[in-house]
């Protein structure tokens, strides 16, 4: 018999510990989740309380219909892909060099990309709005004057692209990196050019599909980071979806934060989409 | 497919202070298979990387059938190349990959698709050929590797240590398929390799390189036999030397009198150069030597033996004696009656590498 009940014994005194972490992983959890959920939570019970008529969801059904929504929105979209499009041209085929050419050259091209995540939003807008005063009139005939102008056309202000591809170089920058150090770049490089590939060929048939992950959650730290951005949009004042979500909330409160959680529930579906895409291959 | 004839021309590449080709000579003929044999650092790879044109010597030129390719761009050279590292597009399954080339080459997708599977037969994965990369085992990645360099019908095939990163076995089995459909479909090769004994069993001829320049180039039982100098005989196989006495065109090593092969050196006495197989050892409690390590090998054992005035012999005897020939018995020593090669004095670095040769194993 004795033999018999000694295991049980044994097993007895084996559980409590890992019982004991998995009740401190709840608790984290639990902690987390309320961290992050509480707020839209809060958010969300904000905009369908009606004091007249109870709960209610009309402030949803009221975004589409106010003034300057769509306008806005759309604005920073193609703001958004704009950036998108530039950033990657200008990293890929850097960082790509970079690593075949010059990888001594490595470390440099990280300070620099990562450089923008140290420079407050405000320095970086002080600096563009100094630099767009300097067209002086006596010089409105020149070139110069008319680039000047030119990138702060209110329906679509260039110099917004050229500031968010600046702060969005550390986030593409990452994301391309952690796609690259996956791969093999030189020996694909390599086996592709000696099978007649031309570098155009190389770049988009065995670089872009094989790093499809990395330029996805690069363009979507993009596109979030350009749909998010206040400061310099309102400092340069060009009336992105963010500034015109602030601009509403003083007459229109309940919708201003139904929009908020409205463009949250936007990013997430772009995140799902991008994961998605991202991992299919796998 | 016919094989180009490829020249090295006095071939030079410098890397910061490192010489990695220091003034290369060498042709290949036409259908050939050369292995570039040597430790790493010696330049193989830069030479075959100049043929592929990843690498541009700073000096010298690669001619392909007396053409000067030296300046012609990577994606121009009709060079086929397997790499030592996986170098499958992830992307693209088995099939896409080998018709990776015919597509650079504007083929229709479905000759395109014909002429892989075809390929995919001839290097024996008829069926694999919807398989992506990461499905594969690495034998079979370097295996569509190979029909992939092929597909496009290359005038050289480049071999660049395509068998390293397989088992032992995959590795074997992979080089005499290599070796064979090379011989068939008679295409000039180059295999860069640091392993003398798959360069020894497939090439036609083996060139050993040593700091950027070329030591020997000869048919592997003429370089194992007869090295040329004292790096290739300790490169290529191993070499015992034991001090010996000319007399006349012989030489008396071990109280034994063996002709000399070769140059016989002014000073009369001389290092004899003798492969561990050329050594016979008997147990014999009178006998002079002494086994002193034993390593087992499956097929032979290789063993250490002292003699009684201190010269060292590395010896091979089959693996069935490993019982009979302990560490610790006394045997007698002998040789193998046949020509052996002799130098004059004694090259110091030879001494080091015979000693760790039993210990490496």
């Amino acid at each position: 018999m004795a033999t018999v009940i000694i295991p049980p014994t044994e097993k007895v005194a084996s559980v409590p510990k890992p019982r004991r972490v998995r009740v401190w992983r709840g608790v984290i959890l639990l902690l987390a989740l309320v961290y992050f959920a509480g707020p839209m939570l809060v958010s969300f019970l904000f905009t369908i309380d009606n004091h007249e008529q109870g709960w209610s969801l009309d402030a949803y059904g009221q975004i589409f219909s106010v003034e300057g929504f769509t306008q806005s929105l759309l604005l920073s979209l193609e703001l958004g892909v704009s950036t998108i499009v530039l950033v990657l041209l200008l990293t890929l085929p850097a960082m790509l060099a970079v690593r075949l050419g010059a990888p001594r050259l490595r470390p440099v091209l990280e300070v620099v990309c990562t450089l923008p995540l140290v420079v407050p939003p405000i320095t970086f807008v002080a600096g563009i709005s100094t630099v767009l005063r300097w067209g002086p009139d006596y010089l409105a005939d020149s070139p110069f004057y008319q680039t000047i102008i030119a990138v702060q056309n209110p329906s679509f202000p260039l110099v917004l692209v050229f500031a968010y591809v600046i702060l969005a170089l550390p986030f593409a920058y990452r994301a391309i990196d952690a796609g690259l150090a996956a791969l093999d770049v030189r020996t694909l490089v390599e086996a592709a050019r000696n099978l007649g590939a031309s570098w155009p060929h190389v770049m988009f048939r065995v670089i872009v599909p094989n790093l499809r992950s990395g330029l996805a959650s690069a363009a979507f730290l993009t596109l979030a980071l350009v749909l998010g951005e206040f400061t310099v949009a309102q400092l340069l004042a060009f009336r992105t979806f963010p500034v015109w979500i602030v601009t509403i909330s003083g007459s229109q409160a309940q919708v201003s934060v139904a929009v908020s959680v409205f463009s949250l529930l936007l990013s997430w579906l772009i995140l799902l989409f991008v994961s998605y895409a991202g991992r299919k291959r796998r | 497919m016919n094989g180009a004839k490829v020249e090295f021309r006095g071939l030079r590449r410098q890397f910061g202070t490192t010489v990695a080709l220091d003034g290369l000579d060498l042709t290949l003929e036409p259908g050939e298979l050369v292995a570039l044999l040597g430790p790493s650092g010696c330049g193989k790879t830069t030479a075959l990387r100049c043929v592929a044109g990843f690498e541009h010597p700073d000096a010298g030129a690669v001619l392909v059938d007396g053409k000067d390719i030296t300046r012609v761009p990577a994606n121009r050279r009709e060079t086929g190349m397997v790499f030592q590292s996986y170098s499958l597009f992830p992307n693209l399954s088995a099939i896409d990959n080998v018709g990776f080339g015919l597509r650079v080459r504007r083929m229709g997708p479905a000759q395109r698709r014909s002429r892989a599977q075809e390929l995919l037969e001839l290097v024996g994965l008829p069926t694999q050929g919807d398989r992506y990369p990461h499905q594969l085992s690495g034998g079979q990645q370097q295996r569509v590797a190979l029909a992939r360099a092929l597909a496009v019908e290359p005038r050289v095939l480049l071999l660049d240590e395509p068998l390293s990163a397989l088992d032992a076995k995959v590795r074997v089995q992979l080089r005499e398929e290599i070796r064979r459909l090379q011989l068939t479909l008679g295409i000039t090769t180059i295999f860069v390799t640091h392993d003398q004994e798959e360069a020894l069993s497939v090439a036609d001829r083996v060139a050993v390189l040593r700091d950027g320049r070329l030591e020997q180039v000869a048919e592997p039982p003429m370089l194992y036999d007869r090295p040329a100098t004292p790096f290739v005989a300790e490169f290529v196989g191993t070499m015992n030397h034991v001090p010996g006495r000319i007399s006349g065109s012989s030489v008396t090593v071990l109280g034994k009198l063996l002709p000399v092969d070769g140059e016989i050196p002014a000073t009369p006495d001389v290092e004899v150069l003798i492969r561990p197989e050329a050594v016979l050892v008997s147990p014999d409690d009178e006998g002079r030597g002494l086994i002193v390590a034993s390593s087992f090998r499956g097929s032979s054992v290789r063993l250490r033996v002292e003699l009684s005035d201190g010269v060292e012999l590395i010896a091979d005897v089959p693996g069935h004696d490993s019982v009979r020939l302990a560490p610790g018995t006394r045997v007698s020593v002998d040789l193998v009656q046949r020509p052996v090669l002799v130098a004059a004095g004694a090259p110091r670095e030879a001494a080091t590498v015979t000693a760790e040769a039993v210990e490496a194993g």
